[in-house]
């Protein structure tokens, strides 16, 4: 059987099967009611984004983002379970309740807010599509890339980009699609394609996966937006709350220096934003109309730590990836993550 | 219990405990109320499934089919553009389905009969070296071979530029099996309606032939007159008509081969995966069928003077038919459903295209579920309704 139709399948029965449930039964109460956090991450592994480690604990930028939520509501960033998705069953996953909610390198599209029940609550990486191809092909440039053959993975984004990206530039193609990531990677490795696309950030992380990553180059061409964030169910106001505040909260830590080490001493801090963020002060508190509690954001940070320090301990310079932070800095140094003041 | 009944039945309500204990009726009341619990059961099911829908947001319907698919197949038997509907991408798959069930299941009868006869072969080597084959590919999960076959095969394989070249612009690559595409010119569809008018003057060839023999018992050489006029008829119209064909023949252009065919390496990985997996199975269907005819009839036709081939041909196979083909219908069927492990090593088939690119894209999940589970059903019960007119036609008519 394939486990992966099959799994399809027993979402679809979900939908069929589950009594018609009461669409106001908070996802809240029920994450508290069960004790955990359960969250759709790349079941493929995806370096820096959401893989398993070597003593087997998921780690990466999207699981921080799992992690922050654990922390806001029980105070603990390890009551998370982990659900290894797919590209093609991730929507259908939080469409059927299986998980609570998704971290899975998912860019946010219009049709997939408006029209898959989901709701994006923010964008965690800014990532554009890129192509790698090999050296021995001698290309420099993605315009370059006429007739190729190009490896990608089935149901993203990416497999539309791509043909958007040549049938504009007059140029043909033949995609080759897979199902998963990890085949995808092993028919480019095997000289399949003469290309490999994705967003540019799983571009790094693949290439170090490669038999020769030295082999391999990255254009340096970005064809498409990909906002990369967290979803969650449509028609749970709650729970997108706290979802989304979670990594304002990260943002904003990062934005004021309250970092995982200090955010015990930032708690004297004079600063009326920063006692805003950690809940200090008499009635200073925004946790509780979420249903949280006043220390949530506090939480987050002893947990997960900030935005920044997130970056580069999973992408950044603190990892194998080593990626800039670029479009991803904070608003206040040229890029683009910026959030809602807590007021 | 009978004696009570009986002075059961002398009583006024006879009537009633006639009915209450009537099989008729019993059955037909029990009957219905299964009916009406299936009928609520689907109710209750659609019901069910269109609350939980609204209530979760997500849009139900089929009009996504007519949307824009913008995306890629690498096989395309039919027009298909990145323009093209998701309809249309449904097609793609569909065929790309039935291409290789169709190749598979033709590749597999013939490797399954050839491995089943062999197994039962008195050469000791090709008996042996048939049930190690047979023991070892179907013993080992189908997944795992199709993987070990892709990557067999694209390891194996050279990039385009190394590809092996071989006689008629015919080139071999990791990107696959590049041939010159026929263009057909004026005049060509002549040769195309000659092709049924050959087969139909064969089988009346055929018939004629079987019937002279019944009569006069004089034979005649069938195979060799049926095939030269299969072969013959066409190729002398297309001789007379000036040959009006012409071929489009690959280039190397850039990284990969312009124009031509191309069969591409998934193709070839799926063909060899799941023809010998299935073949083991029909290895096993055909020797069970040869065993279950019984050895007074070969010994019977030896006595009659007909030589091992013809024994085999003429006494053995007929016979065993009606053993092999009701179990060789279910492999058709394994075959069939099979190919949807396609997906695994990136051909393009129904499972991949519809129920991989187009449910993520347009997200109607249980929609492109169903008709692909409709898709299947029907492609099976169509191979069991020829598989089993077949065997209608072979059958042993019982006197």
């Amino acid at each position: 059987m394939r486990s992966n139709t099959f799994k399809t399948l027993l979402l679809g029965a979900a939908f069929i099967g589950a009594g018609a449930v009461a669409a106001s039964a908070g996802t809240l109460d029920e994450v508290k009611a069960k004790g955990f956090v359960q969250c759709g991450v790349n079941g493929a592994g995806l370096a820096g984004f959401g893989a398993p480690d070597d003593a087997g604990n998921w780690t990466g930028l999207d699981v921080d983002a799992c992690r922050a939520v654990a922390a806001a509501v029980f105070g603990d960033p390890s009551k998370v379970k982990y659900t290894g998705l797919s590209a093609k069953e991730r929507f259908t996953a939080l469409q059927s309740k299986e998980i609570d909610m998704l971290a899975r390198n998912s860019t946010n599209t219009m049709s997939r807010d408006t029209q898959l029940g989901i709701t994006f609550t923010g964008v965690n990486y800014y990532d554009g599509q890129g192509f790698m191809v090999k050296k021995a092909l001698g290309v420099s440039s993605a315009k370059d890339l006429n007739g190729a053959s190009v490896c990608v993975q089935s149901g993203t984004t990416t497999e539309l980009n791509l043909a958007d990206y040549f049938k504009s530039n007059g140029m043909t193609f033949n995609a080759v699609v897979f199902e998963k990531q990890e085949e995808a990677d092993a028919a480019y490795d095997a000289g399949r394609c003469d290309a490999y696309t994705t967003d540019a950030s799983g571009l790094y992380s693949i290439r170090l996966k490669m038999t020769n990553p030295d082999d391999s180059i990255v254009l340096p061409e970005i064809i498409s937006k990909e906002p990369l964030g967290p979803a969650v169910r449509q028609g749970d106001d709650q729970w997108e709350s706290i979802v989304r505040w979670s990594h304002y909260a990260m943002l904003i830590a990062e934005e004021f220096g309250v970092t995982q080490a200090n955010v015990d001493e930032m708690k004297t801090s004079e600063n009326p934003e920063v006692q805003r963020l950690l809940g200090v002060g008499e009635g200073v508190d925004f946790g509780t109309p979420i249903g949280l509690t006043k220390d949530w954001a506090y939480n987050i940070i002893k947990g997960v730590g900030n935005y920044g320090e997130s970056f580069e301990r999973n992408v950044g310079e603190g990892s194998p990836l080593k990626i800039a932070r670029g479009l991803n800095a904070l608003w206040t140094k040229g890029g683009l993550q910026y959030a809602p003041p807590i007021r | 219990m009978t004696l009570r009944d009986k002075t059961a039945d002398e009583t006024p309500r006879s009537w009633v405990r006639a009915v209450l204990y009537d099989a008729t009726i019993r059955g037909w009341v029990f009957q219905g109320l299964v009916l009406l619990g299936l009928i609520l059961f689907a109710i209750w099911v659609i019901h069910n499934t269109a609350a939980n829908l609204r209530a979760a947001n997500i849009p139900f319907g089929f009009d996504f089919l007519n949307m824009r698919a913008g995306f890629d197949i690498s096989q395309k038997p039919i027009d298909y553009t990145l323009d093209s509907s998701h309809a249309q991408a449904f097609k793609v798959g569909l065929l790309n389905t039935i291409i290789v069930s169709v190749l598979g299941i033709i590749l597999a009868t013939i490797v399954g009969f050839v491995v089943g006869i062999s197994r039962l072969s008195s050469n000791w080597l090709l008996a042996r070296a048939a049930t190690v084959y047979i023991e070892t590919l179907r013993n080992v999960p189908l997944l795992l071979q199709l993987l070990f076959w892709y990557k067999a095969v694209l390891s194996v394989l050279p990039g385009p530029r190394q590809g092996y070249a071989l006689p008629f612009s015919i080139n071999l690559s990791n990107r696959g099996l590049t041939m010159p595409r026929p263009i057909a010119g004026d005049g060509f569809e002549f040769v195309m309606w000659s092709v049924p008018v050959a087969v139909a003057l064969a089988w009346a060839v055929a018939r004629w032939a079987r019937n002279r023999q019944a009569t006069t018992g004089q034979s005649f050489p069938v195979f060799r007159a049926s095939l030269g006029i299969v072969i013959g008829l066409p190729l002398v119209i297309f001789l007379a008509l000036g040959a009006p064909l012409s071929f489009e023949i690959p280039e190397l252009k850039g990284f990969n081969f312009a124009g031509g065919m191309v069969v591409h390496p998934e193709l070839i990985a799926m063909l060899l995966g799941i023809s010998l997996y299935t073949a083991t199975f029909i290895a096993e269907t055909v020797r069970a069928g040869i065993l279950a005819v019984s050895a007074g009839q070969s010994e019977a036709a030896f006595s009659l003077g007909l030589r091992p081939r013809q024994t085999m041909r003429l006494i053995v196979v007929p016979q065993a038919m009606r053993v092999i083909i009701p179990p060789l219908t279910s492999q058709y069927l394994n075959l069939t459903k099979n190919s949807s492990l396609a997906l695994a090593i990136g051909y393009p088939d129904l499972v991949a295209v519809f129920a991989g690119s187009t449910l993520n894209i347009t997200g109607h999940a249980i929609e492109v579920i169903a008709i692909t589970m409709a898709v299947y059903l029907a492609l099976s019960l169509i191979t069991a309704a020829l598989m089993n007119w077949f065997n209608a036609r072979v059958a042993l008519v019982e006197r």
